[in-house]
């Protein structure tokens, strides 16, 4: 091979001496992930080249050369849009808040770079109908993947939801990966009383694609956001099929299959709305249940603060309660455990749940079943857990009880007053009665 | 009309899509196999979006496709997962669908490349859920040999098959809405580009064919309607590219490649027409619904008395120019209108329709035009649609004063063509980071050259050589791509009745001409080593297998012997056919006396009407001439 060196972005020619006879490729140098040197062909197509002594390159042009603006890594740059003045004139007022997930991206054919697109321009570029609805004001309030999502962030958001608020928008979309958000929808919905709705929205296939989830849901967040409720809400796909969204209650909602557009379901209630899709934006259409929060019902309050230091355990047959305690002696105030059934544990961990309740540290019970109720009146295992001490986490999902366990334990450090909050439903995160129609998969 | 290709400047390119017969799908675990629609286990609905390139450029093609803002339904059926649907990422690319990948790419003499990496191709008409077809680049720069002269083959790629379309064929469908059916989208294919060095239509079903051979050579690739299709990239010089797409049927190549030339050359002479002319396009659509409102035309009717016209002026009589075989030019015009789901009339085919004259001289009137001029109709209740419709015919009738639109064409049924969309941009391809890049090492090249099968061609060849067949039974045989010959031959002939020649006849000939009766016989569940042993042991004669194979494919239960049986073509025994033909020669024995020896000619006939089926006629034809030759002997002894 030559001795010049070939960076991202060159065009060369290679030459490949094989058992087959001599091979000519031309193409652009890419990014690669292996060994192999990876062209970009002008047919379009990547190949992988082996680069060994039967290899020889020439740089035909190089990329400083072509004058051309690569790869993706400096356009995923995150353009702050500035929040600008808010233009009443007729038409409501979205904010969309973006955490990372990405309802918008632009694809670089001929690097095949696949950037996001954050701005307000972009996003309205690449989703015109969204003007259409409202007035559109984006906002980049951080940008991770929503497994890098922690308690310290759903504080900042719930602030800058708070603000925006407070500034005049007439509804909120959070754009938020897929992974964490039941967790971020949850904990603003205890975090806030919203006068107005706020809608997280995520797309399950990703925004490049032209049969990505994205665009629609997108669509109908913000059409959410324009609506009569007034919660904190999920709007996604409600089918495999591109006709509807659910809007689901930040508290019931839970992700339940890693990749489909119907991941998104209420568990142990009903969606508290639908949107139904059309193409033309004018014939999509805002339903909501009777029990959703409507619009002004609340007023705007915040309360951000939360305990960070509580944990969730899963039980599984035969796991040593010292994994129980280890959190216990590491100084956590409060423990959700994910039992098995009703919410249940083995007998030899009791002892040890009974210490860390006298210590004053929550002990709530949820279920791994997670579609039903916790309830510990039915078995001897189940009574002992509540003379240990612990609390009964109704049919809130192991994610929501943990979330809003963080929560109370900011507003009370009282055994007593924990439990009674613990059981009381705060924002419709406790059912009383659950039907026979629950929306299963 | 004689043509003189070389002077057009004609060159042809061919791009062969072909299935292969894995057990999986390319990218996930699902059978290979097609299912009927009402198997479907449930339907889906879903948009596609043009996706936008950086630069803000959307890829013409894309454009076309998103102007129709069509929904597309999906049938989903117990064969097909979540990956046919777009709702999980694909698996790992199938090493099955490589292997015979590279196989082929050696065959034709081509370069793998080291690594494979899977490209999202985009693709919005709806036939991939994705709105990408998954494509990778496997080998590069081959050839093969042709009548007329090496044609270079440029590339191989492995892609999967896209979603197949429900109701096709119904050119009237509604354009709002496009049905697929999910059982054959991610069936592997290998796409076999060859660069344009093909210089006639026979030259272009030449190289068909013989890729088509070398590929079935393989075994590994799938047979039956629709399981390879051949695209065809055309030009002239004065003409531009045009990509035919969908061509099924190899004796078709010919027609399609001359009557794409001829499409070609009545266009450029359309064009210079126009100039001469001074011909415009007014883009002035103006409503007619009044000219109409006491109409008998009944497509008028039923577009609720909703006229809309353009005028073209200039054009008069154009549009009424054949350019295909029975196709005119207004039928190009037309076929822009229909992909929004519209049809459209002009001046030069009116009065039809229930349309009356009277009506058409209001309507010229409306546009004060004259018989040089040409006014095209749209009737339909749906202003958007009608905008959208009446854009794409004027944006074709302008270009019509270039020459020839590059595009992407249809090829029918009939040998013509018609317009599918623009030609694709170049480059709309970007990586598939959910399937890891496969690196293809030198072990696993030799492991396939090692066992790389004999090509057609060279069984043809051997089949020459090694058993005397002549050049079409070889060939016939050969590309049957069965072993079965070959087994045959080696169990069956032992010298006398049973011959190569025999076996291959049978296989092919024999067969053909009972499926042109009617007679569909499946040769995997015939016992033909049976047929051909009794044969050999003069159990009945060979004439008789036509009739066998006929009773056995109405009676699948039965066996050969009971075939001989029940058809009366147990054998004669050696006496009773000697006793048979004796008493015929001399019964005419006066025949025999006048013509001497050539009288075995007319009484083999005779006999054989007796003995068909029953004994070898070689067999009778021998004993025939024995007797003869006796009885003359015995005459002239008298004498
Ligand atoms: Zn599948």
């Amino acid at each position: 091979m030559s001795e010049m060196e070939v960076l991202e972005g060159d065009r060369v020619k290679v030459r490949k001496r094989t058992p087959l006879g001599e091979v000519t490729y031309e193409g652009i140098v890419m990014p690669s992930s292996t060994d192999s040197l990876v062209l970009k062909l002008d047919s379009g197509y990547n190949i992988g080249i082996r680069v060994d002594e039967t290899v020889h390159i020439d740089v035909r042009q190089r990329a400083s050369e072509t004058g051309d603006e690569r790869t993706g890594e400096k356009e995923t740059s995150y353009k702050k849009s500035e929040p600008g003045e808010v233009i009443k004139e007729g038409k409501a007022v979205v904010s969309i808040l973006s955490t990372g997930g990405t309802i918008a991206s632009k694809v670089d054919y001929r690097t095949g770079a696949v950037s996001p697109q954050f701005s307000t321009a972009d996003i309205l570029d690449a989703i015109p109908e969204l003007a259409e609805i409202a007035e559109i004001r984006g906002r980049v309030v951080f940008s991770i993947l929503s497994e890098n999502m922690k308690p310290a962030l759903w504080r900042k958001l719930a602030c800058e939801v708070f603000d925006e608020i407070r500034r005049g928008a007439d509804g909120i979309v959070i754009t938020h990966g897929t992974d964490t958000m039941s967790y971020s929808a949850a904990a603003l919905s205890f975090m806030l009383r919203t006068p107005v709705p706020v809608v997280f929205v995520g797309s399950q296939r990703s925004a490049d694609r032209p049969s990505s989830d994205a665009a629609m849901n997108a669509i109908c967040a913000t059409k959410a956001a324009t609506s009569d409720l007034g919660e904190v809400a999920v709007v996604m796909h409600g089918s495999t099929s591109d006709d509807f969204c659910y809007i689901h209650r930040g508290t019931k909602v839970r992700k339940m299959h890693t990749s489909a557009r119907y991941a998104f379901v209420s568990v142990n209630a009903m969606p508290i709305g639908k949107v139904l899709y059309s193409q033309n934006v004018r014939d999509v259409r805002v339903m909501l249940a009777e029990d959703a929060r409507r619009r002004e019902e609340d007023s705007l309050t915040l309360d951000e603060n939360i305990e960070e230091r509580c944990a969730l355990i899963k039980f599984y047959p035969g796991e040593d309660p010292a994994v129980f305690d280890f959190f216990v002696e590491r100084g956590y105030r409060g423990i959700v455990i994910e039992g098995t059934g009703l919410g249940h544990v083995s007998a030899d961990w009791i002892p040890h749940i009974r210490r860390a309740t006298k210590d004053g540290i929550p002990v709530v019970m949820t279920s791994q079943c997670i579609f039903g109720s916790v309830c510990l009146r039915v078995y001897d295992t189940g009574r002992d857990l509540l003379h240990a001490g612990v609390i009964e986490g109704g049919d809130m999902t192991p994610e929501t009880a943990l979330v809003k366990l963080m929560w109370v334990l900011a507003q009370t450090s009282d055994y007593d007053e924990i439990r009674r909050m613990m059981r009381e439903n705060m924002v419709g995160e406790l059912g009383t009665r659950r039907t026979c129609s629950v929306q299963l998969l | 009309m004689e043509m003189d290709w070389e002077e057009l400047g004609l060159k042809v390119g061919l791009e062969i899509h072909q299935q292969l017969d894995t057990r999986k799908k390319l990218f996930c675990g699902c059978p290979t196999v097609l299912c009927e629609k009402e198997d479907a286990v449930f339907k889906f609905k879903r948009y596609l979006r043009a996706a936008k390139s950086e630069l803000g450029e959307v890829d013409a093609a894309a454009i076309e496709e998103a102007k129709k803002r069509r929904a597309f339904v999906y049938y989903v059926y117990e064969s097909t997962c979540l990956v046919e649907s777009d709702e999980e990422p694909p698996g790992e690319l199938n090493d099955e669908a490589l292997d015979i990948a590279l196989e082929v790419a050696l065959l034709l003499h081509m370069k793998p490349v080291d690594e494979v990496h899977t490209m999202r191709k985009i693709v919005i008409d709806g036939s991939n859920t994705s709105g990408f077809q998954r494509t990778a680049l496997v080998a590069t720069d081959g050839w093969i040999e042709s009548d007329e002269g090496t044609v270079r083959i440029d590339t191989l790629c492995v892609e999967e098959e896209a979603a197949q379309r429900i109701g096709e064929h119904d050119q009237h469908s509604d354009a709002d809405m496009q049905e697929y059916s999910l059982d054959r989208l991610g069936i592997p294919l290998v796409e076999i580009t060859t660069s344009p060095d093909i210089k006639t239509p026979s030259h272009a079903r030449e190289v068909a064919e013989r890729i088509g051979m070398i590929l079935r050579s393989t075994g590994k690739v799938k047979r039956g309607i629709g399981t390879i299709r051949q695209d065809l990239n055309i030009s002239i010089s004065r003409g531009a590219r045009v990509e035919i797409k969908g061509v099924q049927e190899l004796r078709l190549i010919e027609r399609i490649v001359e009557n794409e030339v001829r499409r070609q050359l009545m266009l450029i002479e359309i064009s210079e027409e126009l100039r001469r002319r001074n011909a415009r396009v007014e883009r002035r659509i103006v409503e007619l619904s009044h000219i109409f409102r006491d109409t008998s035309s009944n497509v008028i009717k039923r577009a609720g008395g909703k006229v809309f016209g353009a005028c073209l002026r200039g054009f008069g009589g154009i549009l009424g120019i054949e350019i295909q075989p029975e196709r005119r030019f207004g039928a190009e015009l037309a076929d822009y209108a229909r992909r929004y789901g519209v049809g459209i009339m002009h001046t030069d085919e009116l009065p039809a329709y229930g349309i009356s004259a009277d009506e058409v001289r209001r309507v010229r009137e409306a546009f004060n035009a004259s018989e040089d001029d040409c006014v095209v109709l749209i009737a339909s209740d749906d202003i958007e649609r009608v905008e959208r419709a009446f854009d794409a015919v004027l944006n074709r009738a302008e270009l019509a004063m270039r020459g020839v639109p590059e595009e992407t064409r249809r090829a029918m049924p009939d040998g013509n063509t018609a317009y599918m969309r623009p030609l694709p941009g170049a480059a709309r391809m970007y990586p598939e980071t959910d399937v890891p890049p496969v690196s293809v090492d030198e072990e696993r090249i030799e492991r396939i050259l090692r066992s790389l099968p004999e090509t057609i061609e060279q069984k043809k060849e051997r089949y020459k050589r090694e058993y005397g067949l002549n050049e079409e039974l070889a060939r016939k045989i050969a590309a049957s791509s069965s072993d079965l010959f070959e087994k045959l031959v080696k169990s069956c002939c032992r010298g006398g009745a049973v011959t190569p020649k025999l076996i291959a006849r049978t296989l092919t000939d024999t067969l053909t001409e009972l499926a042109r009766e009617g007679v569909a016989v499946d040769a995997e569940r015939i016992d033909f080593e049976e047929i051909f042993r009794m044969i050999s042991e003069n159990a009945f004669g060979k004439e008789a297998i036509p009739d066998i194979l006929k009773f056995l494919s109405a009676h699948p239960d039965a066996g050969v012997d009971d075939a001989v049986n029940a058809l009366g073509l147990r054998a004669m025994r050696l006496e009773d056919v000697e006793r048979l033909v004796d008493e015929v020669v001399q019964s005419r024995i006066d025949f025999v006396r006048e013509r001497g020896m050539s009288a075995a000619g007319p009484l083999m006939g005779v006999i054989m009407k007796d003995v068909r089926g029953k004994v070898d006629g070689k067999l009778v034809s021998d004993i025939l001439r024995k007797k003869i030759a006796s009885a003359l002997v015995m005459e002239h002894d008298r004498r």
